[in-house]
């Protein structure tokens, strides 16, 4: 536990100095955006990584959070900071409800249901113009207040996102070696074990399916005030695999892991500009290689690779 | 409510629906000889249309000429995702398998996209495009094609599976991959042959939709969805419940779109995809079985 707060404290001092280096605008911009990914690659990682169940639905929960947070705030006036929690209650208990009867399926059902999920809620953004703008997006939606101060710049903005975001990695740091976290890793390795052991599969499975919606959830409140502006493509099938891409590259299972899985696949795509087009290409051709070649992502893959080369080094030196 | 209101849609649902069976039992027979639900089955439809097009368009070759092109360079795709995709990998495991046949689909659809532009392109419709009446409902000849084909795979897919040796080591596959192989059946062969139909079968599917809903590379998405949710209501059968899982969801989608709310048309395929999955994870027809749950 103690090595695990020392990386977290290197982690969180690293991210807090980074904005002196990169004080130029537009690096900055894009760094809130690793955040907000962050905690949505956190989130999904809980459910995909630690228990091993998949979800193709994830930015359906991060669109309820930015629509919710966003209609009560742009057209009701309501304070974001209350609307953000009654935004993460609401997802909450609609993934707790929806949690029994879809977590009951397995594997390749799971990730059907969820991708249906994900859809539904797509179009309803889409369709329910009154209230969400339809295709055309809802704007107008306040910056957050603290004090005297609005978070109204990318430095600030990069402080509030991340600020948020750290907290996040902390819980899942801790959560992972809780007695939680075992029970967790227990049930994916066989949930018929986990049963046995007296673990409560169905009920833990929907615990944290909730919990993994209510931080994206509150990833798309945060969304929704910093960019002042939501719109269903920013919440379709696509941005969830996306989110599943950057689980994948980071390593299933790893906090960490989905910190550099948000920060690459939200950086790449930056310096590939040239080539806009081609980004989906990269996503697909990535998705592959990982599971085929690193299939426990770049936290455990990267080492290994060091390992290997490192010995074969040795070997060939004896020869 | 009028009845040939009623009629007309259900006409247009039913051939929608025969497109629907068509990838439907491709998402089966794959799934019934692996156990991979091909989350790239839909692209293999999109690449029936686009294929088509190429060699109508840029090789100008005749629709008759090009349509066979088309379904063999589809299924060469299909053959080539299977060895490259899917038998490379080590760790089979069915999280794995999502994630490899979802990269799979992005990776084809990204490709056609750059091949292809983004444009929505036509086909022309088989033969012409005046509409035939029946009772007060009009339809359009290729409907008719779409209906007859659909008819004639799902009767060739059936002598296939029941009186040729290979379709029959295909079922013993699906029944029991391990005991196929101890019989001396060749199971590495078998899922080529698995993928090599399902592709065919996608192609046609996308072949044949195209003159009447235009293609695009990102058509696949959708139809492959859909077809899934036919096969989910058939059970994952290879056989006449997922053709009726499919025409029942072409009719309810059309009667949907036509009396509700045509925005909502794709929401109430995955509805039923969810009510089916919660209530009756078997199928509509299929008897209680704890695999899927």
């Amino acid at each position: 536990m103690k090595r695990e707060l020392l990386k977290f404290g290197v982690f969180a001092i690293l991210v807090l100095l980074a904005p002196l280096l990169f004080s130029g605008g537009y690096l900055m911009n894009v760094l809130v955006f690793v955040g907000i990914n962050t905690m949505l690659a956190i989130g999904l990682n809980l459910l995909l990584g630690n228990a091993g169940q998949i979800s193709l639905g994830h930015a359906g929960f991060f669109g309820m959070g930015a629509y919710i947070s966003g209609i009560l705030t742009a057209t009701y006036a309501w304070n974001p900071w209350f609307a953000m929690p009654l935004a993460a209650v609401v997802v909450g208990l609609l993934a707790f409800l929806i949690g029994f009867p879809i977590l009951k399926l397995k594997g390749h059902y799971l990730a059907m249901a969820t991708l249906g999920l994900g859809i539904i809620v797509f179009i309803v953004f889409n369709e329910t113009v009154d209230l969400t703008g339809g295709p055309s997006g809802l704007s107008g939606i306040p910056n957050l207040t603290m004090g005297s101060v609005t978070f109204d710049s990318d430095v600030k903005n990069y402080y509030l996102i991340w600020g948020f975001t750290l907290m996040i990695v902390l819980f899942a740091v801790n959560l992972a070696n809780s007695r939680v976290g075992r029970a967790l890793r227990a049930v994916h390795d066989s949930e018929v074990a986990a049963k046995v052991l007296g673990v409560n599969t169905s009920l833990l499975k929907v615990q944290i399916f909730t919990l993994s919606a209510v931080i994206s959830s509150l990833a798309g409140s945060l969304y929704a005030h910093t960019m002042t502006f939501v719109a269903p493509a920013s919440f379709g099938f696509n941005f969830s695999v996306e989110l599943l891409t950057m689980v994948v590259i980071g390593g299933l299972g790893s906090v960490y892991g989905s910190f550099l899985g948000a920060a690459l696949l939200t950086l790449l795509p930056e310096f590939l500009r040239a080539a806009h087009d081609y980004d989906i290409i990269i996503y697909g051709g990535l998705l592959m290689l990982m599971v085929m070649f690193m299939p426990g992502g770049l936290v455990r893959g990267v080492p290994d690779l060091f390992r290997k080369l490192f010995r074969r080094g040795k070997e060939s030196g004896h020869a | 409510m009028q009845f040939d209101q009623i009629l007309q849609y259900s006409l247009s649902g039913l051939s929608t629906g025969a497109i629907y069976a068509l990838i439907g039992v491709g998402f089966s027979i794959i799934f019934n000889a692996t156990g991979i639900i091909n989350f790239a089955q839909g692209e293999f439809v999109m690449l029936g249309g686009m294929f088509t097009l190429l060699f109508l368009e840029t090789l100008k070759l005749p629709l008759w000429a090009a349509i066979p092109c088309a379904i063999v360079a589809s299924t060469v795709a299909g053959l080539l995702f299977e060895r490259l995709a899917i038998r490379p990998l080590r760790q089979a495991t069915p999280i794995n398998l999502v994630i490899i046949t979802i990269g799979g689909s992005i990776l084809i659809r990204g490709l056609a996209m750059l091949s292809w532009g983004k444009d929505t392109h036509a086909i022309p419709p088989f033969s012409g495009d005046d509409p035939i009446a029946i009772a007060g409902a009009t339809i359009l000849p290729q409907h008719l094609w779409i209906l007859a084909i659909t008819v004639i795979i799902v009767i060739v897919n059936r002598i296939y599976f029941y009186h040729t040796i290979s379709g029959k080591a295909m079922r013993a596959c699906a029944y029991n991959r391990r005991a196929a192989g101890l019989v001396g059946i060749d199971v590495h062969r078998m899922v080529l042959f698995s993928f090599i139909i399902s592709s065919a079968m996608g192609s046609i599917a996308g072949i044949i939709v195209a003159p009447l809903t235009m293609t695009a590379y990102d058509v696949g998405i959708m139809l492959g969805l859909k077809g899934f949710c036919a096969a989910i209501i058939g059970g994952m059968s290879s056989g006449i419940a997922t053709v009726i899982g499919g025409l029942l969801l072409g009719v309810l989608e059309s009667l949907g779109a036509g009396l509700i709310s045509s925005g909502y048309k794709d929401a109430i395929a995955f509805i039923i995809l969810l009510l089916i999955l919660f209530i009756r994870p078997q199928g509509l027809f299929g008897k209680a079985e704890s695999e899927r749950v």
